[in-house]
Parts: C-alpha cells; sequence; structure tokens
C-alpha cells in the first residue's frame, strides 16, 4: 500500500435507533485536534436506514465533511453489513487515521474492519496524539514523523503503553467512551455531506436478529457506569443509601457498594465493587463511607476521579482519592445534590 | 459437532494486584491462569457437550507452560488439547496472533468456535472477531446465552442498554462474556486422565497457509512505542471543611473536570 494516498481523519459516527451516540462527538473532538497537527480535516461516517438528518448534527459538533452510507440492511447494527460498508469506506476515500469508539458495537465492528482491510487496531485508547515513532530516533531505524501515537491501559489497568501503526494504512483505534472532550456544538455550521451507497452483498456471515430486548434489567452494570456513587458500611443504613440514589439519578450515574454492605444484605452483590466483586473505571467514582479497604480500591482505583466523602480522617480510602472531604455524608450529600441540580439547571 | 474453544493463559490481576515497592508490578508474584472469559468459554462448550454429545477441542497460542492450563481444560472435560508455540510467532500483536490461530484452526474440523470476549492482560477483546474475519465466518461478540438449534446458534449479544437475540448458521465464531456461567471444577477423575492425555503441540512449520510476514512481531502492524508499568497514583487533595464549603468544593472540582 502507498501509505502517502491515505489523508486525512475520519470517525465512526456511532448511531443507535436512528440517534448520534455520545462517543461519536467525542472522536470529533479528539479528531480535530490530531487534523489541526497534519493540517487535514475530519470526515464523520455515518451508518444506518434513513439517517440523512444525522448529518446535520454531525456538522454542528464540528465535522468538516460527512459521508452517509443509508441503506435498509443497516437498520440494526450487525456486524458483516456495517463491516462492508465502513470497509468499502476505507478502500474508497483511504482516510490516515479511522476512529470507533470502544462500545459493544465498535470492539466487535473495529477488529472485524481492521482484518478485513489488512491494518493494525488499538484498543480502548485513552489517549491520541501526532507524534513521531519511534519516539527518540534511532541509527538504522528511520523515524517516521506525523504517526498517531495511540496510548492505552492493559493489565487491569495497571500498565500503560503507547503504540503506533508505521507501516500500515489508516491506523485505526478504538477509543474509550466519555475520555475526550466533544466540542461546543455551533447551530447552523454545515458540513459537507457526501451520500456514498457502496454495495452491500448478502452472504454467509449475514445472521438473523429474531428480537431486540431493551434495558434487560433496572440495573445498569456498575462496570460500564461513567458516574458511580458508592456507599459503604458508614452510610449507616439500607434506607439511607436514599441520599446516594438521589446524587446518583442528578448526575446520571448509578449507585454500587463495598463488600461490607453486601456482607449486611443492605444490597445485592452484583452492585459490589472490589476485588470479590466487580472491577470498575467510571469516569468519576464518589466513595461515601467506604473506609477503603485494599480489597475494596484494588477494584475502583483506576477511575479517573475519585471523591472520597468520610468522617474519619485517617481513613485509607483519602490514600486513593483525588478529592477526599473529611466530614459528615448525611449533611454534604442532601446539599450536593440539591447544588448540582441547581447547577445543571442552568445548562 | 466439533466445538473449539480458544484459551489463553494470562497473569491473575483479579485475585490481587501485586507490587514492587517502587509501585510496578510484580508480575512474578502473581499466578498464571486461564482467562475468566475464555473459561466461561469452555463452559459453554462442555455444557453443549454434556446435551449433545458434541466433542470439544482447547487451542492455545502460548509459551510450552500453558500446558498446564490445557490440562486443566481436559480436566474440566474437554477432549483434545492443542497448544501453538514457537518462537517465531513471540511478540505477535492481535493481527498476527489471530492470523496464527486462524491458520492453527485450519487444521481442525470445527462447526463451532468460541473465544472470550478479551483477556485480562492485554484488555483488547479483538482477538476472537479477527480470527472470524480471516477463516471467513460469521461472528458474535459478547454472548451471555447460547444455544443450539440444528444447524444455527441463537445467541444472546449484549450491548450497554439491550440485548439482541441473534440466530446464525454453524460454522460461526462466538465471543463469551464471564457473565455466560459459572464455570465447573475439574473432577479428581478427570484431572487423573488429564494427565494421562496428549496434548498436541503445533510449531509453525505445522501451520498452512500462513505468510511469515503475519506473524510474530516482525509481522505485526501495531508496534509498542513505550510501555511502562503505571504508577500507582498517589493520594490527592484532602480538605476539612463545613458541609456548605464542601459541596461547593466538589461542585467546582466537576466543573474544572469537565463532568458538569
Amino acid at each position: 500500500m502507498s501509505l502517502e494516498e491515505y489523508k486525512g481523519v475520519a470517525i465512526f459516527a456511532q448511531q443507535v435507533d436512528n440517534k448520534l451516540s455520545s462517543i461519536a462527538f467525542e472522536l470529533i473532538g479528539k479528531a480535530h485536534e490530531l487534523a489541526a497537527d497534519l493540517g487535514t480535516d475530519v470526515t464523520a461516517v455515518v451508518l444506518g436506514s434513513g439517517i440523512g438528518s444525522l448529518a446535520d448534527e454531525l456538522g454542528e459538533y464540528g465535522a468538516d465533511k460527512v459521508v452517509v452510507i443509508d441503506n435498509p440492511v443497516l437498520e440494526t447494527y450487525r456486524t458483516e453489513p456495517y463491516a462492508q460498508a465502513l470497509a468499502a469506506y476505507i478502500n474508497e476515500y483511504k482516510p490516515e487515521i479511522m476512529l470507533v469508539g470502544a462500545t459493544a458495537i465498535g470492539r466487535d465492528l473495529g477488529p472485524t474492519v481492521s482484518a478485513r482491510v489488512a491494518t493494525g487496531l488499538t484498543a480502548d485508547c485513552t489517549s491520541l496524539e501526532i507524534g513521531d515513532f519511534p519516539l527518540v530516533a534511532r541509527e538504522g531505524q528511520e523515524q517516521k514523523h506525523g504517526q498517531l501515537l495511540m496510548t492505552r491501559p492493559a493489565f487491569g489497568g495497571n500498565t500503560i503503553a503507547t503504540i503506533a501503526c508505521p507501516d500500515n494504512r489508516p491506523q485505526m483505534a478504538t477509543v474509550r467512551p466519555g475520555v475526550m472532550q466533544k466540542l461546543e456544538k455551533v447551530a447552523g455550521r454545515k458540513a459537507e455531506v457526501i451520500n456514498y451507497n457502496p454495495e452491500i452483498v448478502e452472504n454467509n456471515k449475514f445472521v438473523e436478529i429474531l428480537n431486540v430486548v431493551k434495558n434487560i434489567s433496572n440495573t445498569v452494570d456498575i462496570m460500564d457506569a461513567k458516574i458511580l456513587v458508592s456507599g459503604g458500611r458508614g452510610v449507616g443504613t439500607p434506607e439511607n443509601f436514599k441520599l446516594l440514589d438521589d446524587l446518583a439519578e442528578v448526575l446520571g450515574g448509578t449507585v454500587s457498594c463495598s463488600r461490607a454492605v453486601v456482607d449486611a444484605g443492605w444490597k445485592p452483590k452484583d452492585l459490589q465493587v472490589g476485588q470479590t466483586g466487580k472491577t470498575v473505571r467510571p469516569n468519576v467514582y464518589f466513595a461515601i463511607g467506604i473506609s477503603g479497604a485494599i480489597q475494596h480500591t484494588a477494584g475502583m482505583e483506576e477511575s479517573d476521579i475519585i471523591i472520597a466523602i468520610n468522617k474519619d480522617e485517617t481513613a485509607p480510602i483519602f490514600d486513593v482519592a483525588d478529592y477526599g472531604i473529611v466530614g459528615d455524608l448525611n449533611k454534604i450529600l442532601p446539599a450536593l445534590t440539591e447544588a448540582l441540580k441547581a447547577e445543571l439547571a442552568n445548562k | 459437532m466439533n466445538i473449539v474453544v480458544c484459551i489463553k493463559q494470562v497473569p491473575d490481576t483479579k485475585g490481587g494486584v501485586k507490587f514492587n515497592p517502587d509501585g510496578t508490578l510484580d508480575r512474578a508474584a502473581m499466578l498464571a491462569i486461564m482467562n475468566p472469559d475464555d473459561k466461561a468459554g469452555l463452559e459453554a462448550a462442555l455444557r453443549i457437550k454434556d446435551e449433545t454429545g458434541a466433542k470439544v477441542t482447547v487451542v492455545t497460542m502460548g509459551l510450552p507452560k500453558a500446558d498446564d492450563m490445557l490440562r486443566e481444560a481436559l480436566a474440566m472435560g474437554a477432549d483434545e488439547a492443542v497448544l501453538i508455540t514457537d518462537r517465531r510467532l513471540g511478540g505477535a500483536d492481535t493481527w498476527a496472533t489471530s492470523s496464527t490461530i486462524a491458520a492453527g484452526l485450519r487444521n481442525i474440523d470445527y462447526d463451532l468456535i468460541i473465544t472470550g470476549r478479551q483477556a485480562i492482560d492485554g484488555d483488547t477483546a479483538q482477538v476472537g472477531p479477527q480470527i472470524a474475519e480471516h477463516l471467513g465466518l460469521p461472528v458474535i461478540s459478547y454472548a451471555e446465552n447460547i444455544k443450539v438449534e440444528g444447524d444455527s446458534v441463537v445467541v444472546q449479544r449484549q450491548y450497554e442498554d439491550r440485548y439482541h437475540e441473534i440466530k446464525a448458521k454453524m460454522p460461526c465464531l462466538i465471543t463469551a462474556l464471564s457473565e455466560l456461567n459459572e464455570p465447573r471444577y475439574m473432577t479428581p477423575g478427570g484431572i487423573f486422565d488429564a494427565f494421562d492425555k496428549e496434548v498436541t503441540v503445533w510449531g509453525r512449520d505445522d501451520l498452512k497457509d500462513l505468510d511469515d510476514a503475519n506473524i510474530g512481531l516482525a509481522g505485526s502492524p501495531t508496534k509498542i512505542a513505550k510501555a511502562s508499568d503505571k504508577v500507582r497514583k498517589g493520594a490527592g487533595e484532602k480538605v476539612a471543611l463545613d458541609p456548605k464549603e464542601s459541596v461547593e468544593y466538589i461542585v467546582g472540582k466537576l466543573k474544572e473536570k469537565h463532568v458538569i
């Protein structure tokens, strides 16, 4: 492949039920920074059926171009027709960078498409930048400039690696949702819209969707939550978790808990964070009345922001918290919920 | 019916990650285990075997010591085990790994291939779908329930806020979530038998239709520019304020970090 033929930064603009997912806007935001460094532009690629109107929204969030692949076979996500469409886009338009959200769709579509177009794919990236590979010039090895450097955690978040894809195009990454910043929406900002209709051929890889079942249960998996409001024994009583429920609701978050709370029978096991529960990495983790034993922190210390409230100033939770507040949760939580309500109402 | 389960030996990160005094990961102190999602995939295969008498073969690519894990799989009830091991295959990224395993699978009869969704060391979730792509098979990722119906499988495929019930004709590949089931223990008789069984060992030269350009470190499109153990972050700020100031402090931090 001639690498120079590949130009521009493209993002897969995920939509579900003809509504764009937040990750689509986050990817445009990051793609803008990368495109500025490379002196190129940002293309959002949206696949679906009856999705023409989504192009305007992608333009308002900063896409320079929108490629629309509108086909009834793309109405509900299935790996094969989506992979055919996205691979066709890559082969036709040759972007140098192709970003996909690390969602339940993207982590299926990304590997399939990258294998199909024979390029590398870096999973679940938390940081992307343009730089040199190798990072430092080495004798006997060409140092390539303008490469996509993709940084990702591995080993359950205990190691971190920066990865490049110097000899294949496009450079592909799936990007963790909730990490990149969207741009401000500019009403009326227009993208150049391109309707592209690649042939999608039904083959042995097509599967049949028998049923779509939404919201399988009322409880969100705490491993998927972006904001967790987690309570420990210090919450005092099962009824007092109402304070945590209220805070979680106003932030669009989910309530989780420590082992002590499960052992006391206040909350079910599937909400338990920690070594014998689940490992979580939300954007924000509130540790409310949790002392922070190592068995608990092992399951949450990779959260992006940890806010701890505990009345015991010697509680070990303060050793891992970014922001620790020594105080009474019964006084702080209701006031915090009200303050956030007021704050968000002004937006 | 022939089921192949792809499994990987990984360091145990769930049973307590160990750190050196300087905050780096102490790999030597961690146990090597069968990757949890893969074990759930094996259990799903064994349940189909219990019902239908299917033959279950486990396949791994790794170091010779992965033999231990293959014997565990045999002791749980797998019928055959294959170890793909060769220094020339080392340092592979997901493209090279999936190309290699796909080549190994071409040596085996299969109707259904099950892999774990992702391994707890790499966390990529890419190898399963990429094996399917190399073999030209339909892939169903994130499976939480697997039923065999005639020449098809019916699978519950998880998304963030929903699931799809999907029917696919075999042969196909499914990636399993550890939530799928509770894997069985090895039986004493099974353990005894497992050590008498032959583990098939394949090197690079046993793998057909595999270009040298697609294996090992050199055949990996992605290259590591920098890797480090993440030094655990230390304590942040700690404040003791009255409730009103505490609230202002938290709201301020949430704004500063673009949470609200």
